[in-house]
């Protein structure tokens, strides 16, 4: 299997003296679906952001899709995360005011492909997300569920190697909430590798592979969930659930 | 769906083992370039921003557009008015030379020239036509009851019959001396004498030395020859028969060919008097126009200085548009740098934004300093005139102020972390 995120001794400490991160090793393979998980100020955020290269470690070094992030420039990661990683916020962060299609359409802005072909993309990538019916609706004309779809679109219109959601459902209602993570599972059966940050065990229990956090040390990582046949079960009660 | 995904994952770079690889061995890889964005792009993501909140937009295009405003329409102002001396320079030509008495060099003396000096005028190469004028000691009243002193400074002057082509003068109202009026007593007037006389129009009569003159003819303004705007012209005879005149010129006034006006302007003075040419006086009256018409192309630089001094504030307000607008959109900017923004990327953002603003500024600008200087031409009755260069320099002026005013908040937006800029909402 090939390795898209490889963390060895990763330290973290923010002005102030605060450690975000001690020590973290943690390797993510092509296709794995990993929750992060952890108390409130563990360091999931940070470890997030470090992973997607949108910040550097204090010490520890990071290999993202093959690269080793301390050896690029700013530049150079930018065009790592234009090409290689996918962010989804709790925030969704939309752009106001524009069609759902044209906010998808934004995640390739920075990729160099034409304009005509962005906008198809991003009309596919709304319909792989299962909102090709809301593509010209604007971010207030949409649900929270279907706005954190939406940004999941931008995410992936890309076809990164790496898809990374910080608390994706924090800010929605539990039904959109499992709408959300369903559309999760089913990019990573799709073969997506997926990182998300989670602060609710129910959702964390039905991942595939937990990642603990503690005081930004990493306390536990567990393969396999309570149940046996963790994917076909997942996607079952996700469904009942949905 | 899934099937897609797999098919790009096929194909993808991650999934060749062999791309891969060579990946790691040399994690510097030549493409992890950020890729270029297109001219349009540039415009797309820098108007954005804009689009999203039209009223400061204006708002802040307000100072600028008024600096431009002032300076477009002081040029343009000036250059209109310039432009009508100089469209009257080239109706009235720059061909005309004067001969006068010059200063005796014995105070009180009286300098004369010979009365044959319009005839020698007209036989020097290349000099087409000639006429004269004589002061003659008279003065000309409404009536003959106004006091003498009431003369409203009008010169009384015999004219030849060649002078009013010569100096390309037209008649308002009546005719122009000739020879058979000329013998009876009539006068024709400049415009400025009819005014101070209260004549309107010809057929009138005023009181000129010790009888009543008719009024044939009244003239047009004479730039050429603002001294016979003031004049009331007499036949020559009779200016000799009635009034004392002594028959001698007192300025010759001839057109030569345009090539040779300045072999003409030597030659004057020894042809009319050849013992003493020192004691004739060459002036032309062209040169004097053209002297008012640069003074007029002249623009008050007070007013262009107060027009600077708005675009100076304009750019300030710019600057503070832009630094609260980078402040506002933190997550817009982190969000961009997740999305693969390079800071560059995001500093071209901000100052695209910036130019666009003053760029709407300046062209509202100049299009109002051009309507402000068509109602002045309208009113003022000149050509209405823009200077290309006044235009091209107001926008000019709006590029380099909107870099300035987008520069700094551009550099700090692409300085923000992307993570802070993210963080929280
Ligand atoms: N920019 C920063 N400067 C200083 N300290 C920071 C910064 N960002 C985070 N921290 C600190 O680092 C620690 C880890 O923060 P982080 O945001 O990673 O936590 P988290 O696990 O994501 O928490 P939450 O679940 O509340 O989002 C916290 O103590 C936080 O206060
Ligand atoms: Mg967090």
């Amino acid at each position: 299997m090939t390795r898209v995120v490889g963390l060895t001794g990763v330290t973290k400490e923010y002005a102030g003296g605060v450690m975000a991160l001690r020590e973290v090793d943690l390797s993510i393979e092509e296709g794995e679906l990993v929750g992060i998980v952890g108390p409130s100020g563990s360091g999931k955020s940070t470890l997030l952001h470090i992973v997607g290269t949108l910040d550097r470690p204090t010490s520890g070094s990071v290999e993202i899709a093959g690269f080793d992030v301390a050896a690029l420039s700013d530049r150079a990661l930018s065009a790592v995360r234009a090409r290689h990683v996918g962010f989804v916020f709790q925030a969704f962060h939309l752009v106001p005011g524009v069609s759902a299609q044209d906010n998808v359409a934004e995640g390739l802005l920075y990729s160099g492909l034409p304009r005509a072909v962005r906008r198809r993309r991003a009309a596919e990538a709304l319909e792989r997300v299962g909102l090709a019916d809301r593509a010209r609706h604007r971010p207030h004309e949409l649900s929270g569920g279907q706005k954190q779809r939406v940004a999941i679109a931008r995410a992936v219109v890309g076809d990164p190697g790496l898809l990374l959601a910080d608390e994706p459902t924090g800010a929605l209602d539990s039904a959109s909430g499992e709408s959300v993570m369903a559309l999760l599972h089913e990019l990573s059966a799709a073969g997506a590798t997926i990182a998300v940050i989670t602060h609710d065990t129910e959702v964390a229990d039905q991942l595939p592979r937990r990642v603990r956090l503690r005081d930004g040390a990493v306390v536990d990582d567990t393969r396999g969930g309570p149940r046996t046949d963790t994917r076909t079960g997942i996607r079952t009660g996700i469904w009942t659930g949905a | 769906m899934p099937r897609r995904t797999r098919e790009h994952r096929r194909d993808s770079a991650r999934s060749d083992p062999a791309r891969s690889d060579s990946a790691r061995r040399d994690p510097v890889r030549r493409d992890l370039r950020p890729a270029r964005l297109s001219p349009r792009d540039v415009l797309h993501v820098g108007s954005g921003g804009l689009r999203s909140r039209p009223l400061r937009v204006v708002l802040s295009a307000l100072g600028i557009a008024i600096g431009i405003a002032t300076m477009v329409s002081v040029v343009g102002v000036s250059a209109s008015s310039q432009e009508k001396l100089l469209r009257q320079l080239d109706r009235l030509g720059t061909n005309m030379l004067v001969a006068s008495p010059g200063e005796s060099m014995f105070a009180g003396e009286d300098v004369k020239l010979p009365k044959s000096a319009v005839g020698m005028v007209s036989r020097i190469e290349g000099v087409e036509e000639a006429g004269a004028t004589g002061t003659v000691e008279a003065t000309v009243r409404r009536n003959e009851k106004l006091p003498e002193e009431d003369s409203g400074g009008i010169a009384v002057q015999a004219a030849s019959l060649e002078l009013l082509r010569t100096v390309r003068g037209t008649i308002a109202s009546g005719s122009w001396l000739n020879g058979a009026n000329g013998r009876y007593p009539s006068v024709v007037l400049g415009h400025v004498a009819a005014q101070r006389l209260g004549v309107g129009k010809a057929g009138q009569q005023v009181w000129l030395g010790d009888r009543y003159f008719t009024v044939v003819g009244v003239l047009d303004p004479l730039p050429l020859a603002p001294e016979l705007e003031r004049s009331a012209l007499v036949g020559w005879d009779a200016a000799e028969r009635l009034l004392g005149f002594d028959g001698h010129p007192t300025s010759v006034y001839e057109r030569s060919q345009d090539s040779s006006v300045s072999a003409v302007r030597s030659l004057l003075a020894p042809t009319i008097d050849p013992e003493n040419p020192q004691d004739i006086k060459v002036t032309d009256p062209s040169a004097k126009l053209q002297a008012r018409a640069a003074t007029e192309g002249a623009f008050s630089s007070l007013l262009l200085g107060l027009g600077g001094i708005a675009l100076l504030v304009g750019g300030v307000g710019v600057a503070n548009t832009m630094i609260i607008s980078v402040l506002e959109r933190r997550y817009e900017i982190g969000l961009r740098r997740s999305l693969g923004a390079a800071r560059g990327q995001i500093r071209i953002q901000f100052v695209t934004e910036s130019l666009l603003l003053s760029g709407l500024g300046g062209a509202v600008g100049v299009a109002l300093g051009a309507a402000a200087t068509a109602v002045f031409a309208q009113v003022e009755g000149v050509p209405w005139v823009i200077p290309l260069w006044s235009v091209a320099g107001g926008f000019g002026a709006t590029l380099v102020i909107g870099t300035l005013a987008g520069l700094y908040p551009a550099i700090r937006a692409a300085r923000l972390s992307p993570t802070l800029a993210l963080h929280a909402a």
